[in-house]
Formats: C-alpha cells, sequence, structure tokens
C-alpha cells in the first residue's frame, strides 16, 4: 500500500502518470504567483489577486481550491473566490486564522506566493436547477462567489432564480457586501441576515436559516448550494430538508485538514471520502448527513 | 365586510393557519388592522404588554437600550411573523423594544382580550399555545444557535 503510493507519488513528480481522479491538478510543487492586488475585505478577511510567472493560470471550476504557499511559513487550502473564464488574475479570498492564512493576508502587493492546484470537486455548474439558492455564512461565501458570478454573466430564462443568503457575525463581517447591489441589479435575489446588529444596520438580525421561509424559491424546483461553518451547513440543510429540498439537491463544501490535496495522506478523511479528491464539494446524501452528525473521538 | 376580510387575513396568516373558522373569528374579534410608519415603536420595554402583532409586511426591530452603548438590535422579524410574547406570561410586560424598520402593515391583537376568550375556551386556548410554543421553539432555537458564535471562528491554516 505505502509502496504504491510512493510509487504513484514519485510517477506523479516526474510526470509520467496522474492519478485517476484529476489529473490536471497532479501537482506537489507550488508554481510562483505574484500579488498583483490586494483588497481588505473586513478586518480579518482579504482578497489577493495572483498572476503566474509563467503562462496563464490553469482553468478551474467554482468550488476549487488551490493550495497556497506562503514561503517560508507553509501551505494551506483556499478557496478561489473568482470566477471561471474571468480575464484577469485569480482571486482567493483569505481569513487569517493561523500563521500560513495571516502571512498571505499580508503579503504586499509583487510578493511572491506559491500556487499548485486546482484540487477537488466543484459546484457542478452544468447541472443545477432553475432556481439556485445560495445559503452561505462568514467566509463561506467565498468559494460561492465564482457561482454567482458565473450565473449572473449568463442571460436568465423566464423563471430562473439565483437567490443568496448571506449570514455573517455582525455588519461589518459581511463579505463581498459592496457587490450585494451589484449582485441585484444583475437580477439577483440577495439577503444579508446578522448574528449582532451595529448603528446604522437596518438589515436583518437573525440566524441565516430564518430568512428561508420568506425566500421566494420553489423547493421543488431547486438546488441549494451551501458553504459556512459545520454547523450551519447542518442546520441549513435540515433546514432546507423541512421545506421540501431533498437532501440529494443540496449540496455542501466541508473543510478539513487539506495537506497533499491528491488524495493520497488521508489528513482530510471524512469516513469514507478524501474531501481534496471527493470533496470540498457534495451531496448532503445520508453518509454525508451522518458523518457530519458524528463527534469526533 | 370589513371584519370578514380582517378574519380572512387572521386566518391565513401561519400563527393561526389551519385553526377552526368559530376559533379563527374568536382570534379576529380581539383584532384591528394597523400600518405602522418607518422609526415608529411598536412596543417599548416596561410597558403594559396589551397588544401584539402579526405582521403581514414591513420588518421590525426588537430592541434594547444599553446605556453609553446605544441601541442593539437584538433580532428583526419580517412579514408572516410575529411581534410581541410577553402578552401571554404574567406580568404581562414588554420585556425590550420593538421598531418599524420600515412601512408595517400588521394584525394588532389585544392581548388580554384573546387570554380572556383563551381562558374561557380551553381548546381555543390549547391550539394557541401549541402555535405559539412551536413558534418560540424556533426562536430559542435560533437564539442558540447564534449563541454559537459559528462565524467567529475558523480552523487554523
Amino acid at each position: 500500500m505505502i509502496s504504491t503510493a510512493v510509487a504513484n507519488l514519485n510517477d506523479a513528480v516526474m510526470g509520467r502518470t496522474a492519478p485517476s481522479v484529476h489529473p490536471p491538478s497532479l501537482s506537489l510543487f507550488p508554481a510562483p504567483y505574484r500579488v498583483v492586488d490586494r483588497r481588505v475585505e473586513t478586518a480579518d478577511v482579504v482578497t489577493i489577486s495572483l498572476e503566474p510567472e509563467e503562462g496563464r493560470p490553469p482553468a478551474f471550476q467554482p468550488g476549487q481550491f488551490n493550495m497556497v504557499t506562503a514561503f517560508g511559513i507553509g501551505e494551506s487550502a483556499i478557496s478561489i473566490s473568482s470566477a471561471p473564464g474571468a480575464v484577469g488574475p485569480i482571486e482567493h479570498t483569505v481569513r487569517a486564522v493561523g500563521p500560513v492564512t495571516h502571512a498571505l493576508t499580508t503579503r504586499p502587493v509583487g510578493a511572491l506566493v506559491g500556487v499548485r492546484g486546482p484540487f477537488g470537486s466543484d459546484w457542478q455548474m452544468s447541472d443545477l436547477a432553475p432556481h439556485v439558492l445560495i445559503v452561505a455564512g462568514g467566509i463561506g461565501l467565498a468559494p460561492l462567489r465564482g457561482v454567482v458570478r458565473t450565473l449572473l454573466s449568463r442571460p436568465m430564462a423566464g423563471d430562473d432564480r439565483l437567490l443568496v443568503l448571506v449570514g455573517a457575525r455582525s455588519p461589518d463581517q459581511l463579505l463581498f457586501r459592496a457587490e450585494f447591489d451589484q449582485w441585484r441589479r444583475a437580477g439577483a435575489y440577495v439577503a444579508p441576515t446578522v448574528d449582532v446588529g451595529a448603528p446604522g444596520w437596518d438589515g436583518r438580525v437573525d440566524v441565516v436559516t430564518s430568512l428561508l421561509p420568506t425566500t421566494p424559491f420553489d423547493p421543488a424546483r431547486t438546488v441549494a448550494l451551501v458553504c459556512g461553518p459545520e454547523v450551519m451547513i447542518r442546520f441549513t440543510a435540515r433546514a432546507l430538508m423541512d421545506g421540501g429540498v431533498p437532501a440529494s439537491r443540496i449540496r455542501v463544501s466541508l473543510e478539513r485538514n487539506m495537506q497533499c490535496a491528491l488524495g493520497w495522506c488521508g489528513h482530510c478523511q471524512l469516513g469514507p471520502l478524501l474531501l481534496c479528491r471527493d470533496g470540498p464539494v457534495v451531496d448532503y446524501s445520508g453518509v454525508v448527513a451522518e458523518l457530519l452528525r458524528e463527534r469526533e473521538r | 365586510m370589513r371584519s370578514v376580510q380582517l378574519a380572512d387575513v387572521v386566518a391565513r396568516h401561519p400563527l393561526l393557519a389551519g385553526l377552526p373558522s368559530d376559533a379563527v373569528a374568536s382570534v379576529a374579534g380581539c383584532a384591528r388592522m394597523v400600518a405602522v410608519a418607518p422609526g415608529r415603536l411598536l412596543l417599548a420595554e416596561g410597558d403594559p404588554a396589551d397588544t401584539f402583532y402579526l405582521l403581514r409586511r414591513g420588518h421590525v426591530a426588537i430592541e434594547a437600550h444599553d446605556p453609553g452603548h446605544g441601541t442593539m438590535v437584538i433580532e428583526t422579524v419580517g412579514p408572516s411573523q410575529v411581534v410581541g410574547w410577553s402578552w401571554m406570561i404574567p406580568p404581562y410586560r414588554w420585556r425590550f423594544d420593538a421598531r418599524a424598520i420600515d412601512a408595517v402593515g400588521a394584525v394588532a391583537i389585544d392581548g388580554l382580550c384573546l387570554r380572556t376568550k383563551a381562558e374561557a375556551d380551553p381548546a381555543l386556548g390549547y391550539a394557541l399555545l401549541q402555535r405559539v410554543t412551536t413558534i418560540l421553539l424556533d426562536r430559542l432555537q435560533a437564539a442558540r444557535i447564534r449563541l454559537l458564535d459559528l462565524y467567529g471562528r475558523g480552523q487554523p491554516q
């Protein structure tokens, strides 16, 4: 088993073969990318725009992630927050919660970082439904921003709807808040809510699931895309199912300790799944729902 | 005609949907339609809890004033939701302010009137209590989720 893995690793490093999953992403070595822009989103979240030193960024799909290296410190799995096919640099929205992400959020324009990827499954943009319901909490909106931008760049058919529900701790923690009006003008229904209000905030103060009863979607014609803290995902999935959306049409993005990102090291295992390879986007089917209720031992 | 429309509106509100028509008529007998301008208080902390509201349109902020920190919005409620629970439980005084965020249309229900009817008619009282308890449970669970401070945490990366 180990020898097979080592052989695969050697082959991969030498570029001789590709594993059965995600052959385009078979990369153990980060490519140098330059920070060409950085935009402070909230007190601890920064969007960095990256361009490769050579060539163009590899193609990706919304929901996939890259392993981004802060040289000398470490590597972290970061969702891609830009839309595929967009002109310009690739964007990653990073929340500073540890040494690597802190370093990435403070890298100045012109600095080099490492990027390998893209990795993992995506939101399956080719298999949506007339009503696309996005439910995002906190930094969870980052991997869904590409979905929003992609859908809004396409002509919407008669009854197509894009509904974006966003939860955050407080108004100043709402991610991409400056883009909400732009999304609304393009046809999306956008409803933010916060846990704790603040002076000047006249929007909703409540949990994100409280928005569901008044959100204009038809459960029978909806695909729900959910990303946020795992507890929020559980509560949201339950509320969606109570509202008539079947588990098979609820897709969630899960986070674990991604290390190799190639499905070899096992750090990101969730039951039978290796989330770097089989995720991060998975259907909220029986096995996932059960696994999310499991307590760590 | 007016009372028929009011009964229809009351019957369609999620709090009362499915109630028998005589129960709806009882509730409607304690109800009136109101419009509240943005910024106006529906309830004021410490005042007698004599009226509660079934929201039809608009949003209401449940607020508390914290000296030195100003007014904090604890929760917002919107169409199809209910503003005010303290009319049910002694000492029948509001614990928070409730302020219209935008133009609010609601059914205002006289709490004393409804309590009196509910005590005289246990079937009505039980049906109301079941509905109110369901909503209170939802609100309690939502408050518990917010206590988790979900978005304040993150995986070290």
